[in-house]
């Protein structure tokens, strides 16, 4: 174990951020050697938050499995539930009815506005405007009270299972989220008018936090962090996963590699959930919501491997199976841990005040990093 | 040259900032797109949505008579280990052995709302309730046995 305190032989000072620091939204613990305020190298501490997910699933059956799953990253449950119940249709070899991968596919879109807001919400008060989160969570609270009405819950849902979904869309659910899309459009405009115009955001997002194309790919960066520099990489488009290969949408990319950057393509990826929300809410087919299957599942012996885009990046399921009711061995790659990795890179270099605007743009939750 | 781009840029960041204050400015003239919900004063007043998980509860109808047949289905569906339940053997008019339920025991506690032991069940003996406020004093009040004392399977059901 190395100092995390007092000054290095070079005479570098070196501080701690967190683990209990409202900066870091989370129990992330950062240790900051400094020269003067310029960061000379940052160095993540994890393992508060561990509480051994992978293991747990171990002895779950995969039925039971896919609700420990919203605990990971709880901002965007439902896709991660997604992910899971899409590893273990892979296994099975059963085909989800299209009226379930239309309502999955919504509920995710919808899941990820709700991220991006809070996100966006929480960004502006890394930066010092407090307004702003406000607005976040009442738009927010729309999309928690129409998640509450069809899956019964508002954060974890645990509403997907393989094979579909656990029971129909609510009457009143495409109503609802019509008239949310109608206003929501109007709003993010609005959010473009307070926060991404003011010359104080500019000045302090421009420029922050570079991220070269070649550094994002060798972290392993996913999601906005890695578009906005450039790299394509929207498992929604490379890997397109229920109904995703059938709508219309743009992947955002920003070649910026700043913080600003990585703040225009979230905005725009609301945008772009909106559009998708817009095609599907109209044409969902009707039919069952979940396909048969056996009440006890057994996968095949074999290794099974999905990737979904959560609203941070892309989510790997790893499912190791040697034919019985629970999985052998499961893996989470989690786009938090890679995204975080390249805070280092991003940082050096730059001066201790504009750590905590770069941390806000990686988007981190640190259940999803540290499992 | 740079002077005029440096009253350019002063006029533009005024400019920004006016717009920011538009949007708040409309919201403060306008209190009622603000929506808060007044709890605990709309207690009387507040609807959950019929599908929100707050517990697992028994059915009991007025003979208070429920459908669970004791058969552990929400026990084994169970992820951590909320439901306990204790089994009887009754003697049916034939004479023969039969299994039955005798204490039907939920650890709130322990419970994420995931909905799988609801799921589960075969014969539609529990759901979830819409009660959300649980703080209690004593975490042993959070053990809770949902067959009521007396009640008995309602007949038809196997």
């Amino acid at each position: 174990m190395h100092e995390v305190v007092g000054t290095t032989p070079k005479g570098d000072f070196i501080i701690n951020v967190g683990p209990q620091h409202p900066a870091t939204h989370g129990v992330l613990h950062l240790v900051i050697t400094l020269e003067g305020e310029t960061i000379k190298k940052i160095e993540p501490h994890l393992g508060y938050i561990h509480r051994s997910i992978e293991k747990m699933c171990e002895s779950l059956t995969y039925r039971q499995f896919i609700y420990v799953t919203s605990r990971m990253d709880y901002l965007s449950a439902h896709i991660n539930n997604h992910a899971c119940a899409l590893c273990v249709e892979k296994g099975l070899q059963v085909d989800v009815p299209l009226r379930a991968q239309y309502i999955r596919v919504l509920l995710d879109e919808l899941t990820r506005i709700a991220s991006h807001e809070l996100w966006w919400g929480a960004m502006a008060m890394d930066v010092g405007a407090f307004t702003p989160f406000f607005y976040a969570f009442r738009e927010r609270e729309t999309i928690n009270e129409i998640m509450e009405e069809t899956c019964g819950a508002r954060l974890t849902m645990n509403y997907m299972v393989p094979g579909g979904v656990m029971a129909d869309i609510h009457p009143a659910f495409q109503q609802k989220v019509k008239k949310f899309i109608q206003q929501y459009k109007k709003k993010i405009d609005e959010y473009n008018e307070l926060v991404t115009g003011n010359i104080i955001f500019q000045n302090r997002m421009k420029g922050v936090g570079y991220l070269s194309p070649e550094n994002a790919i060798s972290y392993g960066c996913s999601g906005p962090v890695a578009r906005a520099s450039g790299v394509a990489c929207d498992v929604r488009k490379r890997y397109p996963y229920d109904v995703y290969n059938q709508v219309q949408f743009d992947e955002v990319i920003e070649t910026g590699g700043d913080s600003f950057a990585r703040y225009l393509v979230r905005i725009g990826e609301m945008q772009q959930s909106v559009r998708i929300i817009e095609q599907l809410i109209d044409a969902i087919p009707q039919g069952d919501f979940q396909a048969k299957t056996k009440a006890v599942i057994k996968l095949p012996k074999g290794e099974f491997y999905q990737r979904v885009e959560t609203a941070r990046g892309e989510l790997g399921v790893y499912i190791v199976s040697e034919g019985g009711t629970t999985p052998y061995r499961i893996k989470f790659r989690s786009p938090g841990f890679c995204n975080l990795s390249a805070l280092n890179e991003m940082a050096k270099g730059g001066k201790i005040g504009d750590l905590v605007a770069t941390m806000g743009t990686l988007d981190l939750v640190i259940p999803d990093i540290d499992r | 040259m740079n002077i005029k781009k440096y009253i350019q840029d002063v006029f533009g960041a005024i400019q920004s900032l006016l717009k920011g204050m538009r949007v708040t400015g409309y919201y403060f003239l306008h209190p009622k797109e603000i929506i808060t919900e007044q709890y605990p004063d709309n207690r009387d007043s507040l609807k959950l949505a019929d599908r929100f998980k707050g517990e697992v509860v028994m059915l009991h109808d007025e003979n208070n008579e429920h459908a669970c047949t004791g058969c552990t289905a929400c026990e084994l569906a169970c992820p951590n280990g909320t439901i306990k339940i204790i089994t009887q053997f009754d003697i049916t008019p034939e004479g023969k052995k039969k299994k039955a339920l005798n204490t039907f025991v939920y650890h709130l506690e322990l419970c994420t709302m995931c909905n799988l032991c609801v799921e589960a069940c075969p014969t539609g003996a529990i759901v979830m309730a819409q009660n959300f406020e649980h703080s209690v004093y004593d975490r042993k009040q959070l053990t809770k046995t949902l067959n009521k004392p007396g009640s008995k399977l309602r007949a038809g059901i196997e």
